[in-house]
């Protein structure tokens, strides 16, 4: 895609990203840093330390007033009712009502307001279809421009934010968060991220955006904490077999098949999309987002094909190399009778065909997100 | 960036370093800096002939893959067999330890054709 320089938006971080000697390139009509010393080198700091990614690009839509919540609930597949205790996060696509993914993203709750934070690419549309069910109960905030996101990610994230916001944060479970200050003042602090290892994401507003990513290197100048670009955010989720809104999920694909059945909540109330996913449980999903892990060096990239005895069995949706693997990984669609795991099949990587095996999701079984958090008294 | 004068170029941004009757060839420094971290390189084996400005491997980087074309025609006399376990080399040593194959030339007189350090820092002026 390409974009013209003049049309892209820089986040409130642009004069940090030029001083660390970024290199900046054009995503979802934003300035931002794919790399700053080298995708691999940063891979491995998320893995083993602690990095930081600029993410302002994501968008921020606040629902306030008595519909709110009712709205929210409505728009997405998961459980994000009243029932949720405030400064709970869930992970949840945004359905059509054929099934198909608008887009994923996490909603925040925050007492009778509900946060949205959505895909960069997919926040025009976002937002206009939230504008669209919105009944005169809700108020639909656009806090996008106003709002800068850092990412704190990599197993001694814990120690660096905890510096900046206190012991409270040791005390967040994974997918939790808190909210204090109004105004310019205002910052969410919550336990999630997008790498497979313990993280924290931070919003602020825009003025106070470059204090933040100061305090936050000098706080974690201890563990060496250094910016992470783009490149790595794709390898590092990538490992972790997280979806990426335009390769692996899009409105013609259903969170059933993209294995995200997990997200949608059959005994909540009434949600759109819901008549079509019962439907697609009934019949069963025709195929499967799976992972794969590649023999040899070459990378399959999107739109790879997949064999299996010289059968065209599915796509590939993305591909890179698994840096903490040590081997390319890819996520792929395969028809659902030869989508199990174990298997062996065929990516046709530039007219050759490479074995794979078919591997559940996450294809990086080590990443500290899923360790049990040693708590301090 | 590194555009050493002894040495000629392709816009696709080889490097050819001429010995005698063979020539070493490679990827620029700016072509590395835009790949990023290289993690494969294909090369053919050696004995394959290669044809001047075809296609005669590919680098892969994490975030691309980009085709090699050959700036001379000739045969390939040997591959750097290092990059088999440090593709990276490309990245740190792109003129020297990075070196992708050597080629006996078919026509020494292809490499005048070929971009000076001067003419390939040009066409990087659009770029860069």
């Amino acid at each position: 895609m390409l974009e013209t320089a003049s049309a892209l938006k820089r986040t409130p971080f642009y004069p940090r990203h030029v001083a660390f000697g970024a290199k900046m390139v054009p995503f979802a009509g934003h300035e931002m840093p794919i790399q700053y010393e080298g995708i691999m080198a940063e891979h491995r700091t998320v893995r083993t330390g602690v990095g930081v990614f600029d993410v302002s690009h994501m968008g921020e839509i606040r629902l306030t007033g008595s519909g709110a919540i009712a709205l929210a609930n409505r728009l997405v597949t998961n459980e994000t009712g009243q029932q949720l205790p405030t400064g709970k996060v869930v992970y949840t696509p945004m359905c059509l009502e054929s099934g198909g993914i608008i887009d994923d993203l996490l909603v925040y709750v925050l007492g009778d307001d509900r946060l949205l934070v959505v895909n960069a690419a997919n926040f025009d549309k976002d937002l206009a279809w939230i504008q669209e069910h919105a009944h005169a109960d809700v108020t639909v905030h656009d806090e996008n421009a106003d709002t800068a996101q850092l990412a704190v990610q990599g197993p001694k994230s814990e120690d660096v934010v905890a510096r900046l916001y206190g012991d409270r944060v040791r005390s967040l479970a994974f997918y939790e968060g808190f909210e204090f200050g109004t105004g310019d003042d205002w910052t969410l602090v919550s336990r999630t991220g997008y790498t497979g290892e313990d993280g924290f994401e931070i919003y602020v507003r825009a003025p106070r955006a470059l204090a933040l990513w100061d305090r936050v290197f000098e706080a974690g100048q201890p563990e060496g904490i250094k910016p992470i670009g783009l490149g790595a955010r794709d390898t590092l989720r990538l490992e972790m077999g997280y979806c990426l809104y335009g390769n692996d999920i899009d409105e013609t694909t259903n969170p059933l098949e993209a294995g995200l059945g997990w997200t949608v909540r059959w005994d909540k109330s009434e949600f759109i999309g819901a008549e079509a996913l019962r439907r697609f449980k009934e019949l069963g999903v025709s195929r499967r987002l799976q992972g794969l892990i590649l023999d040899g060096d070459k990378i399959a990239r999107a739109g790879a094909e997949v064999d299996k005895d010289k059968a065209s069995i599915g796509k590939v949706t993305s591909g890179s190399m698994g840096i903490s693997i040590g081997r390319p990984v890819a996520m792929a669609y395969l028809a659902r009778e030869v989508s199990a795991p174990g298997q062996t099949v065929d990516v046709i990587t530039r007219g050759h065909a490479v074995p794979a095996q078919v591997t559940a999701r996450p294809m990086y079984q080590h990443g500290s997100v899923r360790s049990p958090k040693p708590r301090r008294p | 960036m590194n555009v050493p004068r002894e040495l000629r170029y392709t816009k696709e941004h080889e490097w050819i370093r001429v010995e005698g009757g063979e020539a070493v060839v490679g990827v620029t420094d700016y072509a590395q800096g835009e790949l990023g971290d290289v993690i494969f390189v294909e090369l053919p084996s050696p004995g394959s002939k290669v044809t001047y400005m075809k296609a005669f491997g590919t680098i892969d980087a994490v975030k691309t893959v980009s085709d090699l074309f050959a700036p001379v025609t000739g045969e390939i006399v040997a591959v750097n067999g290092a990059l088999k376990d440090d593709p990276a080399l490309v990245n740190r040593s792109p003129y020297q330890d990075g070196w992708m194959v050597r080629i006996r030339l078919e026509s020494p007189a292809e490499v005048n054709a070929l971009l000076s350090a001067e003419d390939y820092e040009k066409t990087l002026g659009a770029h860069a």
